[in-house]
């Protein structure tokens, strides 16, 4: 991100891009208007997270971390296992790189992930993944969803993450952001 | 609340990065603590135990039991450390300097560490040296870009962060994976300076009970 001359946030954003995504979703939710510059080749770093981190508590409503610091650990847990343990595994780049195995790879990954965040949110979701409000948690979670329906992971295992993955596509803030509806969707799958 | 003078416990494996992390946090903030070791290779990997899925469900390490609750994950455990024993920092007061530190530790936690973690390298198989090297170099030459704009004793500034925990241990992974570090200039002068501190040391993967004796310092 950035900021043009006339104040306004610029955000670097590639339309298919969990990371990106997850920012959107930040900005949609705190009413945050923005410029968007598309960007082909996105570096995957998970830095996004020091982002969120930093429009919380630069534009603090409406919240996106619990005020109770447990339950913020809670979900900063399970934002951090999703971006640290799951998508660096299966983002592009590293998908190239492992070539013609990437599906079973990406599988792999995701399955093993999805299981231990599966078990982690039997004890934290409410209505979402902690309690009953939207988190950074959450923002995290619905795009790894998305990876796993389009590398095909079968979810059926997973009915917690799938309960609040529905819930949360529900909300404005995490259509307006879809992948499906970016300035830069292909023709083909725009929604 | 009793809970209060129950020691905290670190369940941590000696040489993983991220269990690294948490002991320098917790040395850095002379917080006493109990160390379980679970060993990530030995019987298929303890941590894969129904005993410690009981402890952590996300079977990970490191974890932390503290103030009634566990938590995994190196980040989210350093800022509720943070958040509840707040001397000394590990994150700047300034808001644009503690998004640098996140910036810095996500970049080295989710951008380099998992691609050469011990599960990922055993997936890989033969030619897992060059895969280690591969993400490692990937990533010092952005890490040794953005030190350029932010360091000055330590990652940023010239006060020991959150960034400077997560610097250590992955350039005691590159130096253990090989990596050349002389087009790194920053990084070494940085970690160098970081070695020099208690924390750092007493942490260090040599020096834990469960380090095996022909590596122990």
């Amino acid at each position: 991100m950035a900021s043009s001359p006339s104040g306004k946030p610029v955000l670097y954003s590639y339309f298919r891009s969990s990371c990106s995504w997850r920012v959107r979703i930040a900005l949609a939710l705190k009413g945050i208007t923005y410029d968007q510059v598309p960007v082909n080749l996105l570096k995957d770093g998970g830095q996004q997270l020091a982002i969120i981190e930093y429009l919380e508590e630069t534009r603090p409503n409406p919240r996106l971390l619990p005020q109770d610091q447990k339950k913020r650990a809670q979900v900063r847990m399970i934002s951090d296992h999703i971006v640290s343990g799951i998508q660096p595994l299966q983002n592009l780049a590293i998908l190239q790189r492992v070539g013609e195995k990437k599906l079973e790879w990406a599988q792999h990954y995701i399955t093993n992930g999805f299981q231990a965040l599966e078990q982690i949110l039997k004890h934290t979701a409410g209505r979402y993944c902690v309690g009953d409000e939207v988190s950074m948690a959450d923002l995290c979670l619905v795009p790894q969803v998305y990876n796993a329906e389009r590398y095909k992971v079968d979810l059926a295992p997973y009915p917690t993450i799938t309960r609040i993955n529905k819930a949360l596509l529900e909300l404005e803030a995490f259509q307006v952001s879809h992948p499906t509806k970016q300035p830069d969707t292909p023709a083909e799958l725009r929604a």
